[in-house]
C-alpha cells in the first residue's frame, strides 16, 4: 500500500524543485526537503517512501533538472504514474530507477491521499475506486530499471542493454 | 526515401536505417557541461567507476548558470568544477563572464551540422541551429555520455514548421517561435524533433532563438533546414512523414506575448497593451545577442527608462558583449538606465543579479516564465521580443513597439508621454543623483559612441 499524491496537468520541475532550492543554492543534503515546497507545502514531510505521484498531461517539463528527480529519489517515492511525460524528466527517472509509468485514466480514478498498489506486471495502478491501467515499459527501460538505474546498469553490464 | 531530418542524422550516426520510433545507440560528437549540475555529473562519473573523461577535446565546459558567483555555496562548485576541468585536462572551458553555453557552443564552432550532442542543459536544443541534433539531458545521462562517448536515443517523430513571406519592421523571429509555440503548446512536440524550413539564410542569431524555444514545445530537438553551415547530405527527403505540419506567414505576424505563468499563453500585443511592468530583463540565449540589444538601443537611444522601472542588460556572451560596446550600443543603453551584467545566463533563471521581488511584473526576452523562474513564486514574468522590452522599459507599460519606430521624436515623446501617464503608481523611482552630469552622457550617447579619449 501507498499513498498517491495526485497532481495536474504540465506540472514543471520549477513546482518539484524550485531552482533557488537547487542543490547548488542549499546544498546536497537538503534540496530534497524543499520538494513541492511552493506547490504543496508539507510534501516532503508527509510523503513515505513507496508512495507514488500521479500526473496528468506532460509530467515534468520545463527545465532538465535531474533534482528534481533526485529529489523524489532521496524522499523515497515509489513510481510515477502520468498520462504522459516530458522526455527529460521521463529520462531521468529511469536513469536513478523510478519508474516513470503511462496511464491514460489514472488521474481520473485516483483520488489525492488514495491507498493504492501500483502492479507493473498486471499493468494495474490498483485503488479504492477501481483499477487504472498502465502501460508496461520497454524492455531496455525495465533492464535499466530492475539494475536500480542506469549507473548500476552499466557498472554490472559495461554497456547499455542492446536496442 | 522519406526520412525527416532527424531520421536522416540518426540514421547516418548510428550507422543503420532507423526510423521514428527506433531505439538507437549513438556516439555523441561533442558533451556540453555547465555549472549548474556540475556536482550531479561528477557523482555520476565516480559512481559509474570512470575517473577519466571518454575525450578530452569533445567536452566543453562553462561557469554561466550562476556567475560570477552569488553565494559561498556556489564558489565552491565552481571552485570544484576549475578543479576538476584541470585535473581531466580538458581544454575548451568558459569561465564565468564568457557567457551562456549556447550561444558559445555555436558561435564559436563547437556544433558540428549533423552530429548529435548531448548537453546538460535543456536548451541544447540550440544546436539545431546550425543543423546539429542537440538534446538536453539529465545530469546521469551527461555522466554517461561524458564516459562513453555514447548516449542512447529514441528516434524521434518530426513536426515541420514552414515559414513564409518576409518579417515587417519591428517583428522578429522571437515573434516567429512564440507564434509556433502558441500554435503547438508547451507539449505538443513532445519527444519530437521541429524542423524548421524556409529560414535556413537568417542570420545565426535568429536561428537559435527558433531552434532554442523548440525546448518550450517540450522538443527532443529543433533544427533549421538548409543552413550555410550544412553539407549537401544534411537535408530531409522531400517526401518525409511529418507528425504535423505547421505553416506560419511571417508577413502578417503581429508582435508577440507570453502571458504568465505559460510560455503557450501567447497573445498578439494588442491584447496586452497598458499591462505595467516594472523591471525589463535583456538577454539570455534567446535574445542577448549584438541584435537584440541594438534592437533596443534604437528605441531608447538618448532616451531614459520610465521612472518606475529597471532595465537589466545582460549579453549572451563575451563577443556578444564587446562588439556592443564597440559600435556604442552598450554606451546607449548605460546611458538609459540600463544595469549591464557580465555575459552568461543573468537573472533568467533566477539566481543572480536582478532576482524578482513578490508582486514584481517582469517583462523579459528570455524563454521561460514559470512561476518562480526568476525569483519569487509570486512575481509574473511576460515575454516579448527585445523591440518589446525597449518599449516596456521606456514607458513602463506593454505596448506595440511599431508606431515608435516608424514616429518623428515629437510624435514619440508624445506616445512615450501618454503610455507613461496612464501606467498606474506602482514602486518608487530611485533618486538619480548626477542628473546633470548624465544629461551630458545622454546627450553623447545620441550622437553615437563617445569621441576617443586623447591621452
Ligand atoms: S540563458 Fe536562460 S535559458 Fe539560456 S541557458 Fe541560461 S538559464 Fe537557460
Amino acid at each position: 500500500m501507498a499513498r498517491a499524491w495526485v497532481f495536474g496537468d504540465d506540472l514543471d520541475t520549477d513546482q518539484m524543485v524550485p531552482g533557488r532550492y537547487a542543490p547548488f543554492m542549499v546544498g546536497q543534503d537538503k534540496f530534497h526537503t524543499y520538494a513541492f515546497c511552493d506547490a504543496r507545502p508539507g510534501f516532503a514531510k508527509e510523503v513515505r517512501p513507496g508512495d507514488i505521484l500521479v500526473g496528468g498531461e506532460n509530467f515534468g517539463c520545463g527545465s532538465s533538472r535531474e533534482y528534481a528527480v533526485a529529489a523524489l529519489k532521496k524522499l523515497g517515492v515509489g513510481a510515477v504514474v502520468a498520462k504522459s511525460f516530458a522526455r527529460i524528466f521521463f529520462r531521468n527517472c529511469i536513469n536513478l530507477g523510478i519508474p516513470a509509468i503511462e496511464s491514460a485514466d489514472a488521474i481520473q480514478i485516483v483520488g489525492d491521499g488514495d491507498d493504492v498498489t501500483l502492479d507493473v506486471a498486471a499493468g494495474a495502478l490498483r485503488t479504492p475506486h477501481g483499477a487504472a491501467t498502465v502501460r508496461p515499459l520497454a524492455s531496455f527501460a525495465q533492464e535499466i530499471l530492475s539494475a536500480g538505474g542506469v549507473i548500476a546498469y552499466l557498472r554490472e553490464n559495461g554497456d547499455f542493454p542492446r536496442v | 526515401m522519406t526520412r525527416t531530418l532527424a531520421e536522416v542524422i540518426l540514421s547516418r550516426v548510428s550507422g543503420r536505417d532507423v526510423r521514428a520510433g527506433d531505439l538507437v545507440i549513438v556516439p555523441v560528437s561533442r558533451v556540453m557541461v555547465h555549472d549548474s549540475v556540475i556536482d550531479a555529473v561528477m557523482a555520476g562519473l565516480r559512481d559509474l567507476g570512470r575517473e577519466r573523461v571518454w575525450d578530452t577535446s569533445k567536452v566543453c565546459v562553462f561557469v554561466d548558470h550562476a556567475a560570477p558567483a552569488p553565494t559561498p555555496v556556489v564558489a565552491d562548485s565552481h571552485r570544484v568544477l576549475r578543479e576538476w576541468v584541470r585535473e581531466q585536462r580538458i581544454p575548451t572551458f568558459y569561465d564565468a563572464g564568457e557567457g551562456v553555453c549556447h550561444q558559445i557552443m555555436v558561435e564559436e564552432g563547437y556544433c558540428e551540422p549533423g552530429s548529435v550532442i548531448v548537453g546538460s542543459d535543456s536548451h541544447s536544443n540550440s544546436y539545431g541551429a546550425v543543423g546539429a541534433f542537440g538534446a538536453g539531458m539529465g545530469a546521469t545521462d551527461v555522466a554517461v555520455a561524458l564516459a562513453l562517448g555514447r548516449t542512447w536515443l529514441r528516434v524521434p517523430e518530426s513536426i515541420k514548421v514552414d515559414f513564409t513571406g518576409r518579417l515587417r519592421k519591428g517583428i522578429t523571429m522571437k515573434d516567429a517561435i512564440m507564434r509556433v509555440v502558441r500554435e503547438i503548446g508547451t507539449d505538443g512536440a513532445r519527444y519530437a524533433c521541429v524542423e524548421f524550413h524556409g529560414v535556413g539564410d537568417l542570420p545565426q542569431g535568429d536561428r537559435i532563438t527558433l531552434a532554442g524555444m523548440t525546448t518550450e514545445m517540450g522538443a527532443k530537438a529543433g533544427i533549421v533546414v538548409d543552413t550555410p553551415e550544412a553539407p549537401a547530405w544534411l537535408r530531409p527527403d522531400p517526401d518525409a512523414h511529418y507528425l504535423r505540419e505547421v505553416s506560419i506567414d511571417l508577413t502578417t505576424l503581429e508582435p508577440q506575448i507570453a502571458v504568465p505563468p505559460r510560455v503557450d499563453q501567447v497573445v498578439d500585443v494588442s491584447v496586452a497593451i497598458g499591462q505595467p511592468v516594472d523591471i525589463v530583463f535583456l538577454g539570455s540565449c534567446t535574445n542577448g545577442r549584438l541584435v537584440d540589444m541594438q534592437q533596443a538601443a534604437r528605441v531608447l537611444r538618448g532616451r531614459r527608462v520610465a521612472p518606475h522601472v529597471r532595465l537589466e542588460v545582460v549579453p549572451s556572451s563575451r563577443r556578444q558583449f564587446e562588439l556592443a560596446m564597440q559600435d556604442g550600443t552598450l554606451q546607449a543603453l548605460s546611458a538609459a538606465g540600463a544595469v549591464i551584467g557580465s555575459s552568461g545566463c543573468g537573472p533568467c533563471l533566477g539566481r543572480t543579479g536582478g532576482v524578482l521581488a513578490a508582486q514584481e511584473i517582469c517583462l523579459s526576452t528570455a524563454n521561460r516564465n514559470y512561476k518562480g523562474r526568476m525569483g519569487s513564486p509570486d512575481a509574473s514574468i511576460y515575454i516579448g521580443s527585445p523591440y518589446v522590452a525597449a518599449v516596456a522599459a521606456l514607458t513602463g507599460v506593454i505596448d506595440d513597439p511599431r508606431p515608435y519606430l516608424e514616429a518623428t521624436d515629437e510624435e514619440f515623446d508624445a506616445l512615450v508621454a501618454r503610455r507613461r501617464g496612464e501606467r498606474p503608481e506602482r514602486g518608487a523611482a530611485s533618486s538619480r543623483s548626477g542628473d546633470r552630469s548624465r544629461e551630458l552622457v545622454m546627450a553623447s550617447a545620441r550622437s553615437g559612441p563617445v569621441a576617443e579619449i586623447d591621452d
